[in-house]
């Protein structure tokens, strides 16, 4: 038996650490840390809520946009406002064009470089790789000349003995099972994928100013001005026309090369189907309204739960079925640590048990994690993409099915095969080719109002603080690219007084929960085998799928005693939602 | 271990044009405010110097530095990190992971001691032994400390690696501090924002090729060519101003038309950058262009000092903290005051006769009740 860390997990947002237990060639047991925490959550007391999206925007800037949103759909929320249609329909561009280059970005640049070894892209022929490329997709960029250029571009950094960011790569390990080919095409499209994510968030930058962080958002729409005979309008013919041309190229990227890139590379590894299933439970707030930010059953995304693998029934979310545990997590409760407590009534108060540094290991009998360990229902239950197509796929969305399907046909593979390594990653590429092919109707409706001369983009009734109730309370629920994301705020005298984020990672990395349930990496960890100890890249295969972002993923504490009690300071504690608020939830 | 090759070596091996290879190099001196004949210069810099080693580091950071990094146009992050400079380690992107990316990270520190260059993300939290960041079983301090000793140069990206950024916002949850105050004595560049921007950071490391030194500094380390001036006097909605067109309400009218956003909160006057010259993502726009103020987030602990953010600015712009006289010149200040008191009994009585435009106008919100820390 033996112990394998990874510290620093790389390819990741932020700072994570995994030890596992290592039996016979196998993760027996799995235990998730994050290890850096900041406080955004306090620093956001005192301040005007209408700017508070500014703030929590910084919680993650490779998701940046996501705590954006939010965090104004929690101010909107707790102030009755019901934005304009144009800003929902910019919303939704912003975060659907977030999810596709997000996607992009993880696979190729997150994730592929724990299925390619780059140096065996110097053993391919570039003719068969020509072949390779063309016999599975119809993008252009296939040449053997063009294959033979990148392969030159490799050499040339191989030969100058400075590999740069592949220089303490896991070259040769046994668990590469790619083709010198297949190596040679995935960098090649490593390379073109950069390239992509830079040319496709200029749609962020036209109407956010600049990408990462957009500067756009407002409490009660958006500060993209929307006129069609204005040409310094932010949104004008001109940019639509823009937008199209972004959002084509996008989706001819994505259906051309992220998708078949994707089923090429599982065809190689499909025994990852078998891998990394993790809890059976999944859970989606469900996202992008057609409508009211208060009607659910209109989302793009649904909202649901899944427990079990019971594919057949997707339960209501019930958010009053959301609690934390801090049993593992270096906080303590007055309550008890092995209690759980829901986010409104949540307290953090930080208090640091782990080794002191350095270390070389964690008490991981004890407490051994920044993050706490949220469940449903007293579940543990995994968030994202992966959840998010299983919802939509179990609730008969007909294109989420057929491309389901479609991926489960080619590999002869049940439904069940999607509780996995590769499952993940197959249904995070279907959703963005689905949201890619959703952009361009959005743009098309904005174009629309547009042309008939609708130009609200900000209902500004609420925009004095004058006008607000002494205070009020609301919270904001989201599909980011990682999963499910709530923000909760409560105002008090025209300032923030509470304001809790419960994230993505904090329900797929969190530690275990007083019951030794594990999370979401910790159970998807189990049984994966392991070729050298020394060098465990089969453990970053699991760990990737989920595409970890850590510093959204953390809490808060305060600055005296560096310890923080919502129920030791003189505001209220956070309340529940409003009943009138609590309503949306239940409807599927 | 044979001879490292040149940049322009490994381009062309590559087969990057030379032509290719002479426009980078003139962009780069158009970015860095020099003649268009320092193009040929930095040319024949990178023509003959070895690949410099880079290693990026993170600590209490979003990775949206990072992120900004990754969209850089010109040069492209691949042509930085595949022909410009070596980057050894970044836990973002780098392909090895655990004790194989420390060990990367060490092999720098001890092979390369006063030859690589660091790129520091992140603040660096100081509190209770510095627990609230480690990586790989070290806390942030240790690392940075260790790390920046030995460099050649250090970069310090982004608001919150320069004097601790929100992180260090009150009330300072975990005493996070920016890299000169976590490292004293250190010699480093300073490149703030909120990310920085990609295009002023890969300046500063061509400057750093061509010449083997750093380029021209503020009294705050940060580079003239790109904080020397204020946004106010680079901005495209200045006429406006100059004219009195103010957007009154989001949406309105002065909005569509592109007026200028003094009074939805703008904190243009008061800040220093180039992004009205260089914009963002490959020139694409910049948050004012894009329809909403600007938030000055390359000023010294502007998350405390420049919010609220939507209160419109209460003295004459031109006086603030991020502002001296050595930077933008004494003429300039005054033309500023003098156009804005100018201006502001304009607004009192256009106000008057036209108040709140679409009936949405904004009140000067009440003041941030913790006390603003100037440094």
């Amino acid at each position: 038996m033996s112990r394998v860390v990874i510290d620093p997990v790389t390819r990741i947002e932020g700072h994570l650490r995994i030890e596992t237990e290592v039996n016979g060639g196998r993760v027996t047991d799995a235990w998730s840390s994050g290890t850096m925490f900041r406080g955004i959550e306090l620093i956001l007391r005192g301040r005007d809520p209408r700017e508070a999206w500014i703030w929590a925007q910084r919680i993650c800037g490779v998701c940046t946009t996501v705590h954006a949103l939010a965090s104004v759909r929690a101010v909107e929320n707790a102030l009755g406002i019901q934005i304009p249609d144009n800003a929902r329909l910019v919303r939704n561009l912003i975060a659907g064009s977030q999810n596709v280059q997000d996607h992009v970005v993880h696979f190729y640049h997150l994730h592929a470089l724990d299925w390619v070894d780059v140096t065996l892209a110097l053993k391919a022929d570039p003719a068969k790789t020509s072949q390779l490329a063309q016999s599975i997709s119809e993008w252009p960029k296939s040449s053997t000349t063009y294959f033979k250029g990148v392969q030159d571009r490799v050499q040339a950094l191989v030969a100058s003995r400075q590999l740069s960011l592949f220089s303490s790569g896991d070259w040769g390990h046994p668990a590469y099972q790619l083709p010198p080919e297949a190596n040679l095409l995935a960098v090649a499209h490593y390379i073109e994928a950069l390239d992509m994510q830079r040319d496709f968030i200029r749609i962020h930058a036209v109407l956010g100013g600049k990408n990462p962080h957009l500067q756009t958002f407002l409490v009660g729409g958006m500060a993209t001005a929307i006129d069609g005979t204005e040409p310094e309008a932010v949104i004008n013919p001109e940019r639509i026309t823009l937008f199209n041309e972004l959002v084509t190229r996008a989706q001819t990227f994505v259906n051309q090369v992220y998708i078949p890139d994707v089923l090429a590379i599982a065809g190689f590894y499909k025994e990852w189907f078998g891998y990394g299933e993790g809890l059976g439970n999944f859970m989606a707030y469900g996202d992008y309204p057609a409508g009211s930010i208060n009607d659910p059953s209109r989302f793009f995304f649904p909202r649901g739960v899944i427990l079990g693998r019971d594919l057949a029934t997707i339960h209501p979310l019930d958010p009053g079925k959301i609690a934390e545990y801090v049993s593992h997590s270096y906080y303590d409760y007055s309550v008890g640590d092995q209690a759980s407590l829901p986010p409104a009534q949540g307290e953090t108060n930080p208090r640091y048990s782990g080794p002191t540094p350095p270390y070389e290991y964690l008490n991981t009998d004890a407490k051994y994690s920044w993050l706490k360990a949220p469940r449903y229902d007293d579940r543990a239950v995994e968030v994202g993409p992966l959840a998010r197509t299983l919802i939509a796929y179990a609730s008969g969305n007909a294109a989420v099915k057929q491309a389901v399907d479609g991926v489960l046909a080619k590999f002869n593979a049940p439904p069940a095969a999607l509780f996995s390594t590769l499952g993940r990653i197959a249904a995070r590429a279907i959703e963005a080719q689905i949201v890619a092919g959703q952009l361009g109707s959005w743009v098309a409706e904005l174009d629309d109002h547009m042309s008939r001369g609708d130009v609200r983009i900000h209902d500004g009734d609420m925009w004095d603080p004058d006008s607000w109730p002494k205070s009020c309370a609301g919270f904001g629920l989201e599909e980011a690219p990682r999963g499910s994301l709530g923000h909760w705020v409560e105002i008090e005298n025209q300032h923030i007084v509470n304001y809790q984020a419960v994230v993505p990672s904090t329900w797929n990395a969190g530690p275990r929960d007083a019951h030794g349930q594990r999370g979401a990496y910790e159970a998807a960890l189990l049984n994966t085998p392991i070729a050298d100890p020394e060098r465990p890249l089969e453990v970053l295969r699991t760990v990737h799928s989920f595409d970890p972002c850590l510093a959204c993923a953390v809490h808060v504490i305060d600055g005296q005693g560096r310890r923080y009690s919502r129920n030791s300071v003189t505001v209220p504690a956070l309340p529940a939602p409003a009943s009138s608020n609590a309503s949306q939830i239940g409807g599927m | 271990m044979p001879e490292a090759q040149t940049i322009l070596e490994t381009c062309q091996q590559r087969g990057f044009s030379r032509r290719r290879f002479m426009k980078f190099c003139g962009t780069m001196a158009a970015t860095l405010a020099l003649p268009t004949s320092y193009a040929q210069t930095i040319a024949d810099a990178l023509s003959t110097k070895r690949k410099p080693t880079l290693v990026w580091l993170e600590f209490q950071d979003c990775a949206g530095n990072t992120e900004s990094m990754l969209r850089s146009p010109h040069p492209t992050i691949e042509d930085i990190v595949l022909e410009a400079v070596s980057l050894e380690y970044h836990e973002t992107i780098m392909a090895g992971y655990g004790k194989h990316a420390e060990a990367a990270l060490q092999r720098v520190v001890k092979e390369e001691a006063g030859k690589y260059l660091v790129i520091v993300e992140g603040a660096i939290p100081t509190a209770d032994g510095g627990i609230y960041c480690t990586i790989g079983g070290r806390t942030a301090l240790s690392i940075v400390q260790e790390v920046t000793k030995g460099a050649a140069a250090v970069i310090a990206v982004g608001a919150c690696a320069w004097d601790g950024g929100l992180v260090r916002s009150k009330p300072n949850p975990t005493g996070a501090v920016g890299l000169q105050e976590a490292v004293p004595g250190v010699n480093v560049v300073n490149l703030p924002g909120c990310p920085h921007n990609s295009v002023n950071t890969a300046a500063v490391l061509v400057h750093y090729l061509t010449f083997g030194a750093l380029p021209a500094l503020d009294p705050e380390n940060r580079p003239l060519f790109a904080y020397g001036q204020l946004i106010h006097d680079q901005c495209e909605r200045r006429a406006h101003y100059d004219a009195g067109r103010y957007v009154q309400a989001w949406g309105d009218e002065g909005h569509r038309k592109g007026w200028c956003l003094f009074k939805m909160g703008c904190k243009g006057p008061e800040a220093n950058y180039n992004c009205p010259t260089v914009r963002w993502n490959n020139a694409t726009s910049w948050p004012v262009k894009s329809g909403h103020g600007c938030i000055a987030c390359a000023s010294p602990r502007f998350w405390d000092t420049k919010s609220p953010f939507y209160s419109r600015l209460p003295h004459p712009p031109g006086f603030g903290v991020d502002v001296t006289a050595s930077e933008i010149g004494w003429t300039v200040v005054g033309a500023v005051a003098a156009a804005t008191a100018v201006h502001a009994a304009g607004h009192v009585v256009r106000d008057h006769f036209h108040p709140n435009g679409n009936g949405h106008a904004l009140k000067e919100t009440p003041a941030e009740p913790q006390t603003t820390e100037v440094r």
